[in-house]
């Protein structure tokens, strides 16, 4: 038997009273691609942290090519050959890639430009990846970031390459290409950890570790496994398939004619949408990022004004209302970057869960009414789950699952009539995103109209009545979910018009 | 007026203005590569300040021009590594730490000053002379401006391509770049940011220093409370005018020495204008570059954050 290329012994590593990895064994031969699949906070990050020299574990071994490794910096595992792809870019905006990626690479005093972009190019050839070494980081797609990254550490020629969530910000185009590059690695003998909580990209391995708060479940081979067995692993449970009840489409609630909003060029950001969404009825909204979403909640919303064509709420045009005279109508909006839009990070719990409120219910005339907002506070954490230790805590220090359950719980009071999610379970893992879609549901038997832009087609597909495409700021097409299957959104992602558009 | 713009005059101007501009591109080359690796060192003024103290007490006992200028630079070191504490390792509030030293030398140099001096009259020295550069120097109205100067300020003005290249081309010019748009990037490959921002604020600071030395040993006879006179702040105006680039920095240290020339000039020939107003030029010319010149784009993206490793 060869010696594998990674071995990890008992590895230990506590933060404090926090266990982020206790006890964790396993090892990685070369050619393999190995899976650390886990909820968020289950010890992926810091175990991938551990091998890559950026934490000193605090027991236990780690062998590299059966040599006992002894890093103090992360340079000390590059050194050695181990390579570590971000999960948030680590890069220089204004440095072009190869400045990225000849910086601690490149020793000597005058930095080889020449060679080194030579080499660059080189790489990229046999890889298949096309990106301009001389383009500033700054002006690539976020798509062509994720390259740079796996670039930094395919120029130092690494025996082992962790990628932490690597596909997170991939297409799904994008993604395979990334699997093709792995199996490039796989065989010229790299081998490969593949940090992910997304199943389908799981079961691409050649081996699974299931880690569940910081604990090591177990190691399955993927030939000999099923995604159900790896999920009851994971969340420690049976996961139940959500059973959508048909409910009963009303009227017309939120109504869209021509929108069109105007861009920062020629090409405007949203042109000419127009739908309809019923009482009690969820629209989704399916594509890449970027692709309109945000410009769509937000002239909906009120933040920004359509340049032509008009929104109509219940009747009554709102198209040309202030966004707080439309939020009072009964409008609530769950943005997508949720420390920046969602809450403001500084503030309380306690107080990000009544802002927008905080004129009206919980207000006694100028002074703010702080016995009601602890209730309401106390209430809300429970009700919503959120765990924290207290409601006097700065909502910036919550976890991404956390945070949202805290915007949840402050729009869905604020929805009477109409809800925006715009990614809503974007970055979360499936104890969360199962929990919000419940909660979304129960609002939709309320009656509530609901427009839900989500790059998840999962999420869409158990949640929506009818899912639109949106694509280059137009809409596709809108289909009905129970009439639909992914290769028919999959052709409206890519810019493929509908004949028989529902 | 008029009396300014005679040809003797002009070439008098202009010739001095070389002089004025080495210590103030000394300093803004110096706070350039500074600010470049992420440290926004407000210090600039005392850090001069210090450098013409040191050189002056050194000259006055010595003689030697360039001991004095060396012990100026050992003393900007020492600074250096004081404003390094606070900012790096402490991560004290980069503007804090620079204004509360700014007020510690203008107090500390007269305390020095007058402890040395004691009740006696301050000694007092010749200036150093000029290098002229043989034929380069005897070239009509260029030669005397450009090649009939101090030999610092043919140094000084040489480094604005040699830190040019630094910055761009070499592997420590590249990574003290990356401290200040990125310093989790250089965590991340192993690389350590305090370094790097040390190296830039020892390096900066004692370049500063030698300004100051430059300033003492040509400009005046003997020391004086605050002679610096404000060109530390315009060597910090000159790099973000500057764009953050060397060589739009040194136009930028130009404009400030051609004005404050003139004032000096204005004063000597006689002109009916209060001179006061001639003092007042340099300084209203880069409250005026700041605002004609609006773009930051070269600005460091971590420029006076302090970083904090995890």
């Amino acid at each position: 038997m060869s010696t594998p290329t990674i071995e990890a012994r008992g590895l230990c590593k506590s933060f404090g009273p926090v266990r982020a990895n206790h006890n964790i064994s396993f090892s990685v031969d070369a050619g393999e691609l190995f899976c650390l699949f886990g909820e968020n906070g289950a010890g992926k990050s810091t175990l991938s942290a551990c091998l890559t020299g950026l934490y000193p574990p605090n027991d236990g071994d780690i062998l590299f090519k059966g040599e006992p490794l002894r890093m103090a910096s992360a340079a000390d595992a590059i050194r050695s050959g181990i390579g570590l792809v971000h999960q948030h870019f680590v890069l220089v905006p204004d440095f072009t890639v190869l400045e990225n990626i000849v910086i601690g690479s490149e020793k000597g005093l005058i930095v080889p430009y020449k060679e080194a972009e030579a080499k660059l190019r080189q790489i990229c050839e046999t890889y298949g990846i096309e990106i301009e070494p001389n383009a500033l980081v700054r002006d690539l797609s976020v798509g062509e970031r994720q390259w740079a990254e796996l670039l930094k550490a395919l120029y130092f020629d690494a025996d082992l390459l962790i990628l932490d969530e690597p596909t997170a910000t991939l297409d799904i185009e994008n993604s395979k290409k990334l699997f093709r590059i792995i199996d490039k690695l796989k065989a010229d003998g790299v081998a490969l950890i593949l940090i992910s909580h997304f199943l389908d990209e799981v079961m691409q391995a050649d081996r699974v570790a299931v880690l569940r708060q910081g604990e090591l479940v177990g190691i399955r081979k993927t030939a000999e496994t099923t995604p159900e067995e790896l999920t009851r692993m994971m969340v420690g449970r049976d996961v139940e398939p959500k059973h959508r009840e048909h409910s009963d489409v009303g009227p017309a609630r939120l109504v869209l004619e021509n929108v069109t909003v105007a861009g920062v060029g020629q090409v405007p950001d949203l042109n000419d949408v127009s739908f309809t969404i019923h009482q009690g009825e969820i629209l989704g909204i399916a594509g890449v990022a970027g692709n309109g979403q945000n410009p769509l909640m937000e002239v909906i919303a009120g933040v920004r004004r359509p340049a032509f064509g008009r929104i109509i709420l219940d009747g009554v045009v709102i198209s040309d209302k202030a966004a707080r005279d439309i939020k009072d109508m009964g409008l609530g909006h769950i943005p997508d970057d949720r420390f920046v839009e969602g809450l403001v990070p500084e503030l309380s719990i306690e107080e990000n869960l009544i802002l927008g409120d905080h004129r009206g219910e919980y207000a006694r005339g100028a002074f703010l009414d702080f016995p009601k907002m602890r209730q309401r506070a106390e209430q809300a954490i429970k009700e919503f789950q959120i765990s924290t230790p207290s409601a006097d805590i700065p909502a910036g220090n919550l976890s991404g699952g956390n945070a949202q359950r805290v915007i949840l719980a402050r729009e869905k009071r604020l929805a009477t009539k109409v809800l925006l999610a715009n990614q809503p379970t974007r970055g979360l893992d499936i104890g969360v995103i199962e929990y919000i879609h419940t909660r979304l549901l129960e609002k939709r038997a309320e009656g509530v109209a609901m427009l839900i832009a989500s790059s998840e087609l999962e999420d869409l597909l158990s949640l929506c009545d009818r899912i639109g495409v949106l694509f280059q700021g137009r809409l596709m097409g809108i289909v009905k979910t129970d009439q639909t299957n992914l290769e028919e959104i999959g052709l409206l992602m890519a810019g493929q018009p509908l004949e028989n558009a529902a | 007026m008029s009396e300014l713009l005679s040809p003797e005059i002009l070439m008098s101007i202009m010739t001095a203005a070389m002089g004025v501009a080495t210590i103030i591109l000394l300093a803004a080359l110096g706070e350039l590569v500074t600010e470049r690796a992420g440290i926004w060192n407000m210090g600039v003024e005392g850090t001069m300040l210090s450098g013409c103290l040191i050189a002056y007490l050194v000259m006055a006992s010595t003689g030697s021009p360039i001991l004095a200028a060396l012990v100026a630079m050992g003393a900007g070191l020492a600074v250096g590594l004081l404003i390094g504490f606070m900012t790096v390792t402490l991560r004290v509030d980069h503007f804090v730490t620079g204004l509360g030293f700014n007020l510690l030398a203008s107090g500390l140099t007269l305390f020095w000053f007058r402890s040395y001096v004691g009740r006696g009259k301050p000694p007092s020295y010749s200036t150093i002379d000029k290098a002229p550069i043989p034929v380069l120097s005897d070239i009509p109205v260029i030669g005397p401006i450009l090649f009939d100067q101090h030999l610092l300020t043919y140094i000084a003005f040489f480094s604005v391509p040699v830190i040019a290249f630094f910055l761009r081309r070499t592997t420590f010019g590249l990574e003290t770049r990356a401290a200040g748009e990125n310093p989790q990037f250089l965590e991340a490959k192993g690389l350590s940011v305090a370094t790097r921002q040390y190296s830039a604020l020892l390096f900066g600071s004692a370049l500063t220093a030698l300004g100051g030395a430059f300033l003492m040993l040509t400009f005046a006879d003997q020391f004086r409370p605050d002679i610096s006179g404000g060109r530390g702040w315009l060597a910090i105006v000159a790099v973000i005018a500057g764009n953050w680039r060397p060589v739009r920095t040194m136009i930028a240290v130009m404009v400030f020495a051609i004005l404050d020339s003139v004032a000096v000039h204005a004063q000597g020939v006689g002109v009916d204008v209060p001179y006061q107003f001639f003092l007042m030029l340099p300084y209203v010319a880069s409250i005026l570059l700041l605002v004609m010149i609006r773009s930051r784009s070269g600005q460091p993206a971590k420029l006076g954050v302090p970083y904090l490793r995890h």
